[in-house]
Formats: C-alpha cells, sequence, structure tokens
C-alpha cells in the first residue's frame, strides 16, 4: 500500500492537521517508510487468534450509577483559550 | 557532609532519619546543582520555592519524629504528569499555558509520602521519540561523553530528562513512563536504573495519555535499590483508572538481597539479532554468568514472534494516539489558532501545536483507523500482539521466572546522529524492550558495563505479571557483581 499525495490531504484532514502544499510530498514518503516498515505483519499467519482487547486478564470494574464528582465548572474552564461565564467559545458553528 | 547529591535515595533517607542532614540542605544542594546544569537542558520548569517550603515541612516532620516513607527526598517530575497548580508541557506546544487543576495520582502518592518535587522535567513531546529531540522546549543533553570527544550525547527518550537528571545527580530519583521502552531506553543509556512497572500496577490517571494499552509509570533512579523505595510509593489501586489494578503493593524494598538460587531465567535466542553488536552480545554473556554465578539456572527459550513486536508497536500506538490526541483541539486547554470556522481552527491549531513526529504518528494512527484500513491494520496488529503474549505466558507457564536480555541494541548516539532520514531508523532503538509493553509485563533496565567509546550498557530483565520483586531481587544480584559505573564528570558546570 502506498500513499498518494492525495492520500495524504485526506488523511491530514481526517486528522484535523493543516499541511502546507511544501510538506505534502515529503510527509508522504515518511509515511511510507512507515508503512513499508510495518508490511512484514501481512506474512504473518493469525488465522484463528483473537485480537487482542486487554493485556491482562481483568473484568471491567463496576460501580453504583451515582454522580461521583462535578461541581467544578471554574475548574473545567480555568485553561480555556476563551470562555465567557461557564462556557467555552468556538467559532460560529451554525449558520 | 560532602556533597549530599552524590548520596543515593535510600542513603540521603537514612542521613535525614538520622538527623546528620536537613532536607533544606539536601533540597538546595539540588537546586544549586540544577541552577549549575541548564545546558543539560534537563527541566522544562523549575519550582525551587514550592521545593524549599516542602523541604522546611519535612523538617518539621523529621524533628517530631512523624516521617513518611520518603520524607524530603528531592525528585523530578516527567512533564507528562499533571501537577497541580504547575504549568504541565508534555514537551509540546499545544497545551501553551496549561496549568492543571489536579494533581496526578502517581505523583500524589510521592507527595503524600513526603517526597520534595524539584521541578518538571523534560521529554520528547507527548512521549514519542527515543532520544528527547523531539521535545519543543529543545532536546536534553546526556551528562555522558564519549571518550576524547565533546560531542552532545542523547539520554535517550521519551523519559530524557528524567534519565539524564538522576546520572547528573539533579535528583535522587525521577518519575518516568514508558510506552515502548520510554524509562529502560533512556535508563539503559545514562547509566540508571528504570522499571517499567506491570500495566495495570501504577495508576494513569493525571499522566498525558499517549497510547493508553502500552503506557505505564514508573521511576528511574541510581540503585536498583532506589528504584524499589520510588516504585512501592508509585505503585497502588486508584478507582479513577479502571485498569489500575487492586491488589496489594508488596515492599518491594524487602527483595534486594533475597536470594536468587534456583530461579531459571530464559535467554530468548530471537533476541540474537542478526548484527548485533559483539560488545552488546559479551554484556549479555556477562549478564548470564553473573546470574549463574548467583545459583540462577539458566534455560534458553524461543520467543517466536519477536520479529514482529515492533511493527505492530507502530500500527497500535500510533492508533491509540492518534485518538487520544484528538482532544487537542483549541477549545478547552492550551494553544488555539484562529481560522475563519471551526473546522479550520481545529486544523490551524494542530498544525501549529504538534511537533513533525506528533504529526507522524496522529496521521499514520488515523490512516490505520479509516474505513478499509482497520481490518488490514489495526486488528491484524492486535492479533500479532496476542501472539507475541502467548510467546511470553508459554515461556513462564514452562517455568520461567524472568527473563534477560540487552536493554537496547547499541549505546547512546550523538544528538542529530539517527533518524532525521527515516524515522524508522529512530523506531530501531527500541526492539529489545516493546515487546514487554505489547505483553504488559514487568520490564527492568540496570547498568551493567562501559562500552569501548565510554558510554553506559545496560541489561534488561523481564518478569511474570505482577512480579517485579523477582526482577529486583535478580537485578540486585547483578548490581552487586556487576563493576560499578563511576558517576560522570560534571563538564557541565564548567
Amino acid at each position: 500500500m502506498s500513499v498518494d499525495t492525495a492520500l495524504v490531504r485526506r488523511i491530514a484532514h481526517l486528522a484535523r492537521i493543516k499541511v502546507e502544499d511544501a510538506e505534502v510530498e515529503q510527509l508522504g514518503a515518511e509515511l511510507n517508510a512507515i508503512l513499508a516498515f510495518v508490511e512484514e505483519l501481512n506474512a504473518v499467519d493469525v488465522s484463528g487468534v483473537e485480537p487482542m482487547t486487554s493485556v491482562l486478564p481483568m473484568t471491567m470494574k463496576l460501580r453504583a450509577d451515582v454522580v461521583t464528582d462535578g461541581g467544578k465548572a471554574a475548574d473545567i474552564l480555568a485553561n480555556a483559550p476563551e470562555r465567557e461565564d461557564h462556557f467555552f467559545i468556538v467559532p460560529k458553528v451554525i449558520e | 557532609m560532602a556533597d549530599p547529591t552524590h548520596l543515593s535515595l535510600a542513603q540521603a533517607r537514612d542521613a535525614l532519619k538520622a538527623r546528620t542532614l536537613s532536607a533544606k540542605e539536601l533540597t538546595q544542594a539540588h537546586l544549586d546543582a540544577i541552577a549549575g546544569a541548564k545546558r543539560l537542558n534537563c527541566f522544562i520548569t523549575e519550582t525551587p520555592d514550592l521545593a524549599l517550603s516542602a523541604a522546611a515541612g519535612s523538617d518539621a516532620r523529621l524533628a517530631r519524629g512523624e516521617a513518611r516513607p520518603l520524607e524530603g527526598l528531592p525528585l523530578g517530575i516527567k512533564d507528562l504528569y499533571c501537577s497541580k497548580g504547575v504549568r504541565t508541557t508534555a514537551a509540546s506546544r499545544i497545551l501553551d499555558g496549561f496549568i492543571p487543576t489536579y494533581e496526578s495520582t502517581v505523583s500524589a502518592h510521592l507527595l503524600s509520602d513526603g517526597a520534595v518535587m524539584l521541578g518538571k522535567l523534560n521529554l520528547d513531546e507527548f512521549a514519542m521519540g527515543s532520544s528527547n529531540e523531539t521535545s519543543a522546549f529543545g532536546p536534553v543533553i546526556s551528562p555522558w561523553r564519549r571518550n576524547g570527544d565533546d560531542a552532545g550525547i542523547v539520554p535517550g527518550g521519551s523519559s530524557g530528562g528524567s534519565s539524564a537528571a538522576v546520572a547528573a545527580r539533579l535528583c535522587l530519583g525521577a518519575t518516568a513512563t514508558d510506552t515502548g521502552g520510554s524509562i529502560r531506553q533512556p535508563a539503559a543509556f545514562t547509566g540508571t536504573v528504570g522499571i517499567k512497572p506491570t500495566y495495570g500496577r501504577c495508576s494513569r490517571w493525571g499522566i498525558v495519555a499517549f497510547a493508553s494499552s502500552l503506557d505505564q509509570a514508573g521511576p528511574i533512579a541510581r540503585t536498583v535499590r532506589d528504584a524499589a523505595i520510588l516504585l512501592r510509593s508509585m505503585a497502588g489501586h486508584d478507582p479513577k483508572d479502571a485498569t489500575s489494578v487492586d491488589a496489594p503493593v508488596p515492599d518491594y524494598e524487602a527483595a534486594i538481597g533475597a536470594s536468587v538460587k534456583g530461579k531459571r531465567i530464559g535467554v530468548p535466542r530471537e533476541y540474537r539479532l542478526d548484527g548485533l553488536s559483539g560488545e552488546i552480545a559479551a554484556l549479555w554473556d556477562q549478564g548470564v554468568a553473573w546470574l549463574k554465578d548467583a545459583g540462577a539456572e539458566i534455560v534458553e527459550i524461543s520467543l517466536p514472534h519477536t520479529r514482529h513486536a515492533l511493527p505492530a508497536y507502530y500500527i497500535i500506538a500510533p492508533a491509540e494516539a492518534s485518538s487520544n490526541l484528538a482532544r487537542y483541539d483549541g477549545v478547552r486547554y492550551g494553544l488555539r489558532e484562529k481560522g475563519r470556522d471551526i473546522t479550520e481552527m481545529y486544523e490551524n491549531t494542530r498544525a501549529r501545536g504538534f511537533g513533525a513526529e506528533v504529526r507522524r504518528r496522529v496521521m499514520i494512527g488515523t490512516y490505520v483507523l479509516s474505513a478499509g484500513y482497520y481490518d488490514a491494520y489495526y486488528v491484524r496488529a492486535q492479533k500479532i500482539r496476542s501472539l507475541i503474549k502467548r510467546d511470553f505466558d508459554l515461556a513462564f507457564a514452562a517455568g520461567v521466572e524472568a527473563v534477560l536480555t540487552p536493554a537496547t541494541p547499541s549505546p547512546a548516539f550523538a544528538l542529530g546522529e539517527k533518524g532525521s532520514a527515516d524515522p524508522v531508523e529512530m523506531y530501531l532503538n527500541d526492539v529489545f524492550t516493546v515487546t514487554v509493553n505489547m505483553a504488559g509485563l514487568p520490564g527492568l533496565a540496570l547498568p551493567a558495563g562501559l562500552a569501548s567509546n565510554g558510554l553506559p550498557l545496560a541489561l534488561q530483565l523481564i518478569g511474570r505479571p505482577f512480579d517485579e520483586e523477582t526482577l529486583f531481587a535478580l537485578a540486585a544480584a547483578i548490581e552487586t557483581a556487576a563493576p560499578k559505573l563511576p558517576a560522570p564528570e560534571a563538564w557541565w558546570s564548567a
């Protein structure tokens, strides 16, 4: 599988990272180098093998469905680049 | 007392308890050492005022006979751990100005056990790197140099600030994190001891996430005993991390000096890579001989899927990273760059905020998780991860109690020497360490000698899940047998 410039732009958009035109080719070459490195995995026989979901056998812990935390709006907003009262400010989303 | 920065953590603890040294003196000595070591660039943020006030509190407790386990001991904290009220960067521009309103669970354990935080240590951006050269705050320089050569040497990565600061005697110990080797490889490069405990041993809560199924916290220190003391304090169950394990934490220090007679140690033949340097092979043989002399039984084992671990890691880790790093969008914290609409604001923010290596990994991760490629890459890699773990399970089931390998394929290299043309060249540093993360096992790196060029070399011990005690016992046996490394000469304070 080889990544071309169109695919680099598509991945960059999916990842929400702006890529300059001048960077596209170099970035494609780097991504291809990594994909070439992982290509050997195609030769491994994985028939009948379950994909790992948890590295150690552990049962997911459950707790009572009650509020355990909260009332921290000021804390949560403390690092916001733009805020107003108890809201995060973002560019207009709905026209 | 002579320079207290050269004490081990255990020695400093005992001197404080005996009141032959005060916490204030000990902290001030380290702050002076840090002030004289700016050239190493170990710290991103120094917190001398916090340290001195904590030391004063420790002296008061020591005077009252109420010392906690780490009372008055100065540590560095990797800047991936959130520190309440102290700028936390993950060595990235994208967290610009971020001041957590909470403390990570692991650092909170250390502080409530009486440790004194000296500051926040440099690292590769988001812990993605093997040389500390991807930090947005500049590379860390190792205190070690090659014989007769002034070239700046890398301290390893991603915990390069931690390893360099501990090796340069700027702190008695440090926190670190390990996703593919980020505790053990920098420890190996700097002649220090680092342990990545079993996945789930330490809480990940409040540590900036890289790849959540692989990330673990652990200490870097100058002796095996010091690492054991620190891990005991760092470990433990945390309801805020569902993957942290609810099991008692043993007194790891008690394992130091325990007999290793009759312990079955596996030596995996697949780690004898084609082109493995003669120096590394000889070091490994030497490690085998030391353990044999201590009464351990050495058996050759096979871990047949070893060679697939690194490629599979470079699918799984970037996939998880692309998901974890989606949160950096310029809305809730950190950097924001303007855009015409919200999508452009995201794209501009992330383009400016992420460095080249982070961008590369987020993009690879995005690609392998995208529609049409998910099964071919991600699911396949997770199947191979199951096979890697099964290799270890079989070896342990056959009676092997720990595995001995080299820690790295080479000693440290010079800044700019690796990975500039091809990112994969840098990735190969983790070839011996990454299997351990893939299988969730504990792994410990410790110094075992010097290369012909004068730089430290290290061995790695891999253990059964939650059997860190055996690793500490074996490591202590090797530490006793191995030649003691000299402290690096303090050229940086000139």
